[in-house]
């Protein structure tokens, strides 16, 4: 009779602690483990490639000025959010963050798509104060980024620890982190050839925020804003209808 | 407080403090102008503050003998202060927060008071400074109570306590300084994260041990609950927070889990915050002071034995439903869809078992406003979990997802339930704890309850409002097949709720200071009350017999 069972099981303090952890323990090892086995659950993506270290610093200050909390980075399978925002998201696309940044909230719009949808010069238009270009929005003023520099010091050691977490980083990139970061805003430089050498032809070197002297976090900001969604195009190749990926000219 | 331990305990204290103080030291050193060598400053300064405090008192007279003999109060007093204190600050952040989506210029134009990084002061504020002391406070009492049993420890209650507050307050002054891993509820880095890890270790030995001393052959039910709330967070927050620091002299560290196992990873971990810290620890607290409160027995034993493994075992398959439609497969999420509906039956038959408690009582719900604050804490807690089941089908949930009704919904469980019977415990343990007749002020309390309600009812119609018009708008064509609002449109749309949001939110703050007011003048002013057989722990020895230590 179960009754009796937990008439004892109730009497021992060590095997309650015991019979808590084996039946809490079953939900999230079936759920999480078999996401690593099955090969289907990321999808392959052969074009994918790396985050610059300037887009990697521009998702720092996303992550650090809590941009997740009202912006979502994960298109859902439904007709209105496909037609809003493009294709929706696949799981290739996010193989290479760590962490995800899906969001659970949109006060904004989504972002899994943005790059390439608006101009460098609308980004810092609109990070510097969004009411200047969205009258309506909500959204903070972000004008302390261009004047802020960009701390280069330490991408070598963010880019170390991504490789230690699995990104396949190679140790030329980690060497040269400081360098791209620079060459990638400054596109007249000696500095910028080394960044699509190394990180695909396909990177936008840019003066992100038109002030090519100093990189500022604005610089890194806007060049992962103009990076989301871009780093494969499989998400484009999947769909029933093929759209054409956004190519940006500025 | 410090004239409780003896001079020897008092110098394991201050070794304690010094080894804290010295590794804070280290990380200012080896930090710099680095966030992590600020905390290094935070933690120097906390742990030489209360160093201070023991060493002022270090002289002071030795504890009466009888300690051994009697319940350990100490700690559990000044949880209370801490619970209140981060209540007021945490429900300001968040009337704040809840304000500047209304007025953005409320941020002043600075970073660390900008949306982003107020979020998480609020979250962190409430959930764990408000709730995570109140489940201290409250685990600490009931423990000892119902095992009849003192503390089975001297500095540790205390270290769990101050180190865990230490904990609080280095995340929320990290965010104000830009410090998060971004992982919802979990923001802390790493070095505040492993410092948990201590704190938490020693909270479940030390909570392991006072059972291990009970004079009760059965474990309590509610002590069940804070078991499983102990180790079940010890499980979670580890598995969650493995990651690699980008040097151990920064405060920065990139997750282990890559992409969409991350994303499983951190709603497994983010829905049984809300199952096993807001919901398990708060039904142990319920557990305890309903019965007290309406001095009837509960219900049903076997209800209680049914809702507490259905809780346990249920709620970890759960997370997947924060990833409805998103790149997850579709075999988790359908897995997370069916174990949500499921659990409306372990939840329904607690807040049965608890409603049913209250036949015989309800006149005692229509006169007293503490035992009414745990009543409607039941009933929203039925509510938010039915809404909660409901809202985990997938089509429901493609509606609902990522609008302000999930906001709402976890305002209905988070206020109308967690603060609810957090002030409802609180009311009932406060005068019994401090030895008073009653609370200082029965009107005040009364006061509090209707500004509570109020408060919940505004914030949780504006939210479900607010949320369904923007999930509807989202998805409304027109006639020609094309999307008959922009997103713009619908942010619009918003404006008055979030006004009326931040009002609601505005009330709800004024109830917890007037409860924070109330109880500071109970603690100073009430009239005191004669012991009680219930205040003494059971020693093996007969009444007046002088106690061994």
């Amino acid at each position: 009779m179960p009754e009796f069972f937990h008439r004892k099981i109730e009497r021992t303090a060590i095997g309650f602690v015991i019979a808590i952890i084996a039946a809490a323990s079953v939900g999230g090892i079936v759920e999480i483990a078999p996401l690593f086995t099955i090969h289907q659950t990321v999808e392959d993506a052969p074009d994918m490639r790396l985050y610059t270290p300037l887009e990697l610093a521009g998702r720092d200050i996303y992550m650090r000025e809590g941009c997740y909390g009202c912006h979502s980075q994960m298109i859902r399978t439904l007709r209105d959010e496909v037609e809003r925002y493009g294709p929706y998201s696949l799981a290739v696309e996010s193989k290479y963050d760590h962490p995800m940044l899906w969001g659970s909230k949109r006060t904004g719009p989504d972002l899994a798509r943005i790059g390439g949808k608006y101009s460098d010069f609308w980004h810092v238009a609109h990070l510097t104060n969004p009411r200047d270009v969205v009258p309506e929005s909500n959204m903070p003023a972000y004008r302390w980024l261009a004047r802020t520099a960009l701390d280069t010091g330490d991408l070598g050691l963010h880019l170390r620890a991504q490789q230690a977490v699995g990104v396949p980083y190679t140790d030329e990139m980690v060497a040269n982190a400081a360098a791209d970061a620079f060459g990638q805003a400054a596109p007249d430089s000696p500095f910028a050839a080394g960044v699509t050498q190394r990180y695909g032809e396909k990177t936008q070197v840019s003066i992100f925020d038109g002030v090519v002297t100093q990189l500022t976090e604005m610089d890194a900001l806007v060049a992962y804003l103009q990076v989301l969604g871009r780093l494969t195009d499989a998400a484009y190749a999947n769909t029933a209808a093929p759209q054409q990926a956004p190519n940006p000219t500025n | 407080m410090v004239q409780q331990l003896t001079t020897g305990e008092r110098q394991n204290a201050l070794v304690i403090l010094l080894c804290i103080f010295v590794v804070g030291l280290a990380m200012a050193a080896l930090g710099g102008f680095d966030p992590f060598g600020v905390h290094g400053v935070v933690v120097m300064l906390y742990s030489g503050g209360i160093a201070a405090l023991v060493m002022k008192h270090y002289y002071d007279p030795e504890p009466a003998p009888g300690r051994q003999s009697q319940y350990y109060d100490d700690p559990i007093k000044a949880a209370i202060a801490f619970s209140l204190a981060w209540a007021v600050f945490g429900m300001f952040m968040g009337v704040w927060t809840a304000a500047q989506l209304a007025w953005p210029d409320l941020a002043f134009d600075s970073g660390w008071s900008s949306f982003g990084r107020l979020r998480p002061t609020h979250t962190t504020g409430v959930i764990f400074g408000f709730g995570g002391n109140a489940l201290i406070a409250t685990a600490f009492h009931v423990v000892q109570r119902t095992s009849r049993a003192r503390l089975a420890g001297q500095i540790s209650p205390w270290f769990v306590l101050l180190g865990y507050n230490l904990f609080c307050i280095v995340a929320v002054t990290g965010y104000f300084m830009g410090v998060t891993q971004s992982k919802e509820y979990a923001e802390p880095e790493w070095y505040a994260d492993l410092w948990l890890v201590v704190v938490w270790v020693t909270f479940f030995l030390l909570f392991l041990a006072t059972i291990a001393r009970r004079k009760e052959p059965h474990i309590y039910v509610a002590n069940w609950y804070f078991m499983a709330f102990i180790v079940v967070v010890a499980i979670l927050h580890i598995v969650n927070n493995l990651a690699v620091p980008i040097s151990f002299a920064r405060a920065r560290s990139y997750t282990i889990w890559p992409g969409v196992q991350d994303a499983m990873v951190q709603w497994w971990y983010g829905h049984n915050a809300v199952a096993f810290f807001l919901t398990a620890g708060f039904l142990g607290m319920l557990y305890y002071y309903l019965p007290v409160r309406a001095q009837r027995p509960i219900f049903s034993y076997r209800l209680s034995i049914l809702s507490f493994w259905g809780i346990t075992f249920f709620y970890m398959w759960a997370g997947s439903h924060h990833l409805h439609y998103t790149a997850l497969p579709h075999w988790v999420q359908n897995l997370g869809m069916t174990f949500s509906v499921m659990l409306l039956v372990p939840s329904w038959a607690s807040a049965g078992n608890a409603l049913l408690t209250l036949n015989g009582a309800w006149h005692k719900v229509r006169d007293d406003a503490t035992l009414r604050f745990i009543t409607v804490a039941v009933v929203f807690y039925g509510l938010s979990t039915f809404e909660g089941s409901f809202l985990a089908i997938r089509p429901v949930n493609a509606l609902s997802h990522y609008t302000d009704w999930t906001v709402g919904h976890v305002h209905a469980g988070a206020l109308g339930w967690v603060a609810f019977i957090t002030f409802g415990s609180l009311y009932t343990l406060v005068p019994s704890l401090w030895k008073r007749e009653g609370m200082y002020s029965p009107v005040l309390v009364e006061v509090h309850f209707w500004l509570a309600v109020t408060g919940t009812l505004i914030y949780v119609f504006a939210m479900w409002n607010s949320g369904i018009l923007q999930g509807l708008m989202w998805r409304t064509y027109t006639q020609d097949g094309t999307l008959a609002y922009s997103f713009l449109d619908s942010l619009v749309a918003m404006y008055p709720y979030y006004i009326a949001r931040a009002f609601g939110g505005l009330l709800f703050l004024l109830g917890a200071m007037v409860a924070a007011f109330n109880i500071w003048m109970t603690v100073r002013e009430a009239p005191a009350a004669a012991q009680r057989q219930a205040d003494i722990p059971d020693t093996g020895l007969a009444p007046g017999a002088a106690p061994a230590e």
